[in-house]
């Protein structure tokens, strides 16, 4: 394991840089647990004060530390990502496993069933589920049902691997020495589809963040937690691009476009793994 | 027999939308009824009496009265008759015609965008799988891989920003001119046009990147194909080998992609929508959820449903055209 991940970082461009930008970003959310101050308060420290050696980031218009807040609200989006994306694991796995590997008329309805969901829009489902809940709104709520609705693109992309598993002797082998379904899957077809599950894990991270960060803004969500979303949502409501305190809004963009782009690094390094022929072509032949 | 499958799949997409839909408006603990009620007797005392003629009227109005049968049954016959009732916000303004009005915009900022991108992605992605040397064509590639995970809102808020404070050339709010009149007069179309560029680039920004990547990796899969050799040992002209042989092949798989993705590329339409103050469904949306709409963000979201339902299958018509296989089967 420590090996791969060796050889990774040496030969695979993506992952190497991918790796330092989500190391960037994890050390942000580390750096939380030592803020010298309480994460919700506000009117701690002078306002709208630019970058300087005092503050590294400057101050906002609520009296709160750029720097300490960012490091507070990366953390809180950085845990929503990976719930969403743990708990909708569990579904895209069960779904893309069993599809893939029992195939005919069950492969059929799960995939229907599957790219029943892929299509239907989920914004307007999440707006109007903020609207009947409104105050009752909670940060494991909006995880659970975003869990509950993304996970069919991922689950269709296991399936494709998982597919490819069922013709193959070891399969064919296990099935013969009376093996049960749930254990070829669970020992035999899991180990080949984790790089697939590890790159897809990484893009669910991103969406979730993603539509977090959307919700936030526009105020559908709990907007007293600190987050990404939340910071640009109070940003936007004080006008900080006009009263030009731009350090407040730039923060939270730009480090949650490394964390995107890391993190999509990250998933994208996994082709290798996944397609071998990626591997050849980058060899040059 | 495709057609028939594609269209199952779309009676099953409006079916379990729609249902989700109901489930969420049913089976969360806030009645909207007792929402709006507690909202409207805010300030001042009310005649309790009055209360509880404004509470029936409100159930008939949302189609909230009888058992959960009833009102189930009742809930596919108002989508089926597109009748959604009148609006709370805009009264009495029927729902229907809010979002008669609305649609035109996210459809037509739906389809140039993702005209654009889809097709401008493709065409570069199928020649930076062919050329894999080309200098250009690995930048473009670079920015593709940097601009494909930056989700559609933070895209439009950093282009809103870009082009409305930093270099303020182009509108950034609103459909159209305040005081040009909807016709079908220069001032109007360009008026138009032009406040639909930021939206459109932002969006066009977000989807290029994805088309773009898929299409490489396809072509570049494709280009080790024996058939594909041995047009280049037969001496085809190179041209045609990439447009006809390589390409065609690759882009039926990139319209299933197409159908696929649609979900999302509607979701960030209308979040870019927020963003610009674009006059459809989206700034719809966050009004009717801001002025406590019921009926309104129950409309948006069924209507949402069934027209990306629709477009989907509309592509899935489309699919014939490019792998003539289907067409046998």
């Amino acid at each position: 394991m420590l090996r791969v991940f060796r050889d990774l970082l040496r030969y695979n461009r993506e992952f190497a840089i991918g790796t330092i930008l989500v190391l960037i970003v994890l050390s942000l959310a580390v750096a939380s647990f030592f803020s010298p101050y309480p994460p919700k308060d506000s009117y701690l420290v002078p306002p709208d004060v630019p970058p300087s050696w005092a503050y590294p980031l400057g101050t906002n218009s609520r009296g709160q530390d750029v720097f300490w807040q960012l490091t507070v609200a990366i953390r809180n989006s950085l845990l929503f990502g990976v719930a969403v994306a743990f708990l909708s694991r569990i579904i895209s796995l069960v779904v893309g496993l069993v599809s893939g590997y029992a195939g005919g008329v069950v492969d059929r309805v799960l995939m229907s069933i599957n790219d029943t969901f892929v299509v239907i829009p989920l914004f307007p489902i999440l707006t109007l589920f903020y609207f009947m809940m409104h105050d009752n709104m909670s940060w494991a709520l909006l995880a659970l049902s975003m869990a509950s609705l993304g996970w069919p693109y991922d689950a269709r992309l296991i399936r494709s691997v998982a597919l490819s598993l069922r013709n193959r002797e070891f399969t064919t082998q296990s099935v013969f020495s009376g093996m049960p379904m749930r254990q070829i899957l669970l020992e035999e077809h899991l180990p080949y589809v984790l790089p697939i599950v590890f790159s897809t894990t990484m893009n669910n991270i991103n969406w979730s963040i993603g539509l977090e960060v959307t919700l936030s803004v526009i105020g559908f969500t709990n907007i007293e937690t600190p987050t990404i979303g939340t910071m640009i949502y109070w940003a936007n409501q004080h006008t900080a691009m006009v009263a030009g305190i731009w350090w407040w809004v730039l923060a939270p963009v730009a480090t949650v476009i490394i964390t995107f782009i890391g993190l999509f690094l990250l998933s994208v390094s996994m082709n290798e793994f996944i397609d071998p022929r990626s591997r050849l072509a980058r060899m040059g032949a | 027999m495709h057609l028939l499958r594609r269209f199952g799949q779309f009676v099953l997409v409006v079916f379990v939308g729609i249902n989700i839909v109901f489930f969420v408006t049913h089976a969360t603990p806030v009645d909207p009824v007792e929402q709006a009620i507690s909202s409207a007797t805010q300030f001042g005392q009310s005649d309790p009496q009055a209360v509880e003629i404004m509470r029936k009227a409100l159930r008939e109005l949302y189609g909230l009265e009888g058992t959960i049968w009833q009102q189930y049954a009742n809930f596919w016959k108002r989508l089926a008759t597109g009748d959604f009732g009148p609006s709370l916000s805009a009264f009495p303004t029927p729902v229907s015609a809010l979002i008669g009005q609305a649609l035109p915009w996210t459809l037509g900022l739906l389809f140039t965008s993702t005209l654009i991108a889809w097709g401008v992605g493709n065409f570069l992605g199928g020649l930076a799988g062919y050329y894999r040397k080309n200098r250009l064509l690995k930048a473009v590639g670079i920015a593709a891989t940097g601009l494909q995970p930056i989700p559609s809102y933070i895209m439009s808020f950093v282009v809103l920003i870009l082009f409305g404070y930093i270099w303020p050339i182009l509108p950034i709010s609103g459909g159209f001119q305040m005081n040009t009149h909807p016709d079908l007069s220069f001032p109007f179309v360009s008026s138009v046009v032009g406040h639909s560029i930021l939206p459109v680039v932002s969006l066009v920004l977000i989807t290029i990147g994805a088309w773009f990547i898929g299409m490489r990796s396809l072509v570049s899969n494709i280009v080790t194909e024996d058939y594909v050799v041995f047009a280049e040992l037969a001496g085809v002209d190179r041209h045609r080998i990439l447009m006809s042989y390589i390409m065609r092949n690759a882009l039926a798989p990139q319209l299933t992609g197409l159908a696929l993705s649609l979900g999302g590329i509607f979701n960030g339409a209308i979040i870019t929508e927020v963003v610009f103050g674009y006059p459809g469904l989206g700034t719809l949306l966050v009004r009717g959820v801001n002025t406590g709409d019921y009926s309104l963000v129950l409309g948006i979201a069924s209507i949402s449903i069934v027209a990306v339902a629709t477009a989907v299958f509309a592509i899935d018509l489309l699919y014939p055209l490019l792998d003539p296989r289907v067409k046998v089967e």
